[in-house]
């Protein structure tokens, strides 16, 4: 499914350079629920946002569906993010003068579907997230539960290969948290492959393997016993 | 491209960005308005102002140009200086003749006369004139009509009053037609009134009596008091006024490079000078207007750069859904141009109401200022055509601004 071989990553600062990523060896199957762990200047973001195409890599090799990803235009990147990823952030990330369901519309707005096809998908969506009474709500008048719920929706609505996550309930209490992981083990369940950026432990130990991150490079990458977040809920 | 325009969700992003952002729409479109209005509005008032000088010059044949003697300045052929110059028919019909390019000569005689009736009485210019005379100089004719050939014909005792005379004669609301007055214990019947109007271009008149009968109660013979030449609209009247002279002073005997030996007043001249004016009026209104709505347009520019800086996260978070930065320049462009378009109309409508105001204010009646202040349609849709294609440039700013940062920058603002 995603192979990274001797990835390197370095950001300028002033006149020397950051080497952030140091040869990252990574691969992911298909179904698979993976956390990537490790303190802030690790690199995890970094790597998180290689994959999703949002940065590109200085060195090495990063095969997505046995697409080789490299050197993409920028046009190129916009339609495999819009094929192959979907993205849910810690801020949510909702346009705020959209509904909720003109936001999860969007990626198949891009994908050049029609209106009513793509309104119809996207309440589809919102539906399995169970926020189909919300629909014509502004981001505004939703919880930070509900907004997560909304962008998952959208993340879901092109229906990606992948879900990239970075830390997800980052903004949320505790109780929401393990609500929103709940859903998305639920959608590992389903079949969806998933990378989410995590420090927090418990929701790091609700993924089926833990990837930790120390200084650009992986310290250790483990396959777990899944907490189910069901029990908390 | 193409079908991108004709998208109905292009125009439903464009509602949305442009209705969600009211205070930025409401200052953008305030910029190009009022460029646009100011634009008409200066336009059609240029224009209201030419219509005015069209109509004071509307009853003058502008081609014309006017030749009276005077006193010579050089000796020549044995004739002192200083002599008397004398114009005569003959003198008229031989300009007439020979001069290339001249349409008609109107020879005219004048006199200041004391007119009586009844036992109201005023001191008025009386003129001689030829029916010509109306096509050079168009009467105003409120009562009746103007000397003909036949008046000419059969020397008849006839007269054209000013509405001036017919005030200071009649009492009120008394018709001249038909009516006598007398001038040099003779008596003329009244065939016509005219009115001069309020504002005067050339020389004004007060009475008209046939040629010939002024020739023959004041004894004039073959002289005449002045000519008007009029030259067909395809010739130059400053050169048909030179040949003129030339002529008239080998009919005359006079010097070649005399230049007092006669007067003249050359109203294509002078009407040239109004219409260089207007044209350098209307030109510097072009100036302000374009002047104006570039500013304007580039307020747009402006607004929607701090906009997309704004809105780096939103752009941010589209390419990370996968809009492609030839959607996100194009949105931001249609975004540009309906702005300036929105603007426009806005402007345009505003500017027609104030237009509408000052015709209502300033464009009635005889003594007005600014007769039918209007702007073509062309020029309005030459107008939006110029604000489309700078829209479309200042623009392009914004929307490359807004590629050039990458989504993964975008998505870190906060």
């Amino acid at each position: 499914m995603l192979k990274i071989n001797q990835l390197h990553k370095s950001y300028p600062i002033g006149d020397t350079s950051l080497h952030v990523l140091k040869g990252i060896n990574i691969s992911v199957n298909e179904g698979e629920m993976v956390a990537i762990m490790g303190s802030s200047g690790s690199g995890k973001s970094t790597l998180l946002n290689i994959i999703g195409m949002l940065d590109e890599a200085d060195a090495g090799e990063y095969i997505l569906d046995g697409l080789p990803i490299n050197n993409l235009t920028e046009k190129k990147a916009a339609v495999y993010r819009n094929k192959f990823l979907g993205f849910i952030f810690q801020s949510f990330n909702l346009i705020n003068y959209k509904n909720a369901l003109e936001n999860v519309a969007l990626p198949l707005y891009y994908q050049g579907m029609k209106r009513k096809e793509r309104q119809e998908l996207a309440l589809f969506h919102l539906e399995k997230v169970g926020l189909k009474d919300w629909a014509k709500h502004l981001p505004k008048e939703l919880s930070g539960g509900q907004k997560q719920r909304v962008a998952i929706a959208r993340a879901l609505a092109a229906n990606p290969k992948l879900l990239l996550a970075d830390e997800p309930t980052g903004a949320l209490d505790t109780k929401t948290s393990h609500d929103i992981m709940a859903f998305i083990q639920q959608l590992n369940d389903e079949g969806k492959t998933i990378l989410m950026v995590t420090h927090e432990e418990d929701i790091a130990n609700m993924c089926k393997r833990i990837v930790r991150l120390r200084d650009g490079v992986i310290m250790e990458d483990k396959k777990i016993n899944q907490v189910r977040a069901e029990q908390y809920v | 491209m193409i079908k991108f325009l004709f998208d109905i969700d292009t125009w439903q992003e464009l509602y949305d960005s442009i209705s969600k952002n009211k205070l930025r729409t409401i200052v953008t479109i305030f910029g190009v308005g009022f460029g646009i209005f100011l634009l008409i509005v200066l336009l059609g008032s240029a224009r209201g102002m030419e219509n005015s000088f069209n109509k004071l010059f509307g009853s003058f044949a502008t081609n014309s140009v006017f030749v009276w003697g005077q006193n010579t300045s050089k000796p020549f052929k044995g004739f002192q200086e200083g002599r008397r110059v004398q114009l005569s028919l003959t003198d008229a019909k031989k300009v007439e003749e020979n001069i290339e390019g001249v349409e008609f000569v109107v020879p005219r005689n004048q006199n200041r006369a004391d007119v009586v009736r009844n036992f109201l009485s005023g001191s008025f210019t009386v003129n001689g004139d030829y029916p010509l005379l109306d096509r050079v100089q168009k009467k105003k004719l409120v009562h009746g009509r103007f000397i003909n050939q036949n008046d000419i014909d059969h020397n008849k005792k006839v007269i054209v009053i000013s509405e001036d005379v017919y005030k200071q004669l009649f009492e009120k609301d008394k018709n001249p037609i038909g009516e006598f007055v007398q001038i040099n214990t003779i008596n003329f019947m009244i065939i016509g009134m005219f009115e001069n109007g309020n504002v005067k271009v050339g020389p004004t008149s007060d009475m008209h009596i046939p040629f010939t009968t002024f020739q023959q109660i004041y004894n004039e013979g073959d002289k005449i008091g002045w000519m008007m030449i009029t030259g067909k609209p395809e010739y130059d009247i400053k050169q048909i006024e030179e040949d003129a002279k030339l002529l008239l002073k080998n009919l005359n005997k006079i010097h070649p490079k005399d230049k007092r030996a006669f007067g003249s007043f050359n109203l294509g001249n002078e009407y040239a000078k109004i219409t260089g004016f207007l044209t350098g009026m209307q030109f510097l209104t072009w100036f302000v207007g374009i002047a104006t709505l570039i500013a304007g347009v580039f307020s747009i520019g402006n607004i929607l750069l701090i906009t997309v800086k704004e809105r780096t996260k939103e752009i941010g978070v589209r390419r990370a859904l996968g809009a492609t930065p030839l959607e996100i320049k194009s949105q931001i462009i249609i975004e540009a141009v309906s702005l300036s378009l929105i603007a426009s109309i806005i402007g345009v409508i505003f500017g027609g109401f104030t237009l509408i105001i000052i015709n209502h204010f300033w464009g009635q009646g005889d003594d007005a200022t600014l007769i039918n202040p209007s702007v073509s349609i062309g020029v309005v849709l030459t107008a939006l055509l110029i604000l489309i294609i700078l829209g479309t440039l200042i623009g392009l700013i914004p929307a490359f601004k807004a590629t050039s940062i990458k989504p993964i920058e975008a998505l870190r603002e906060e």
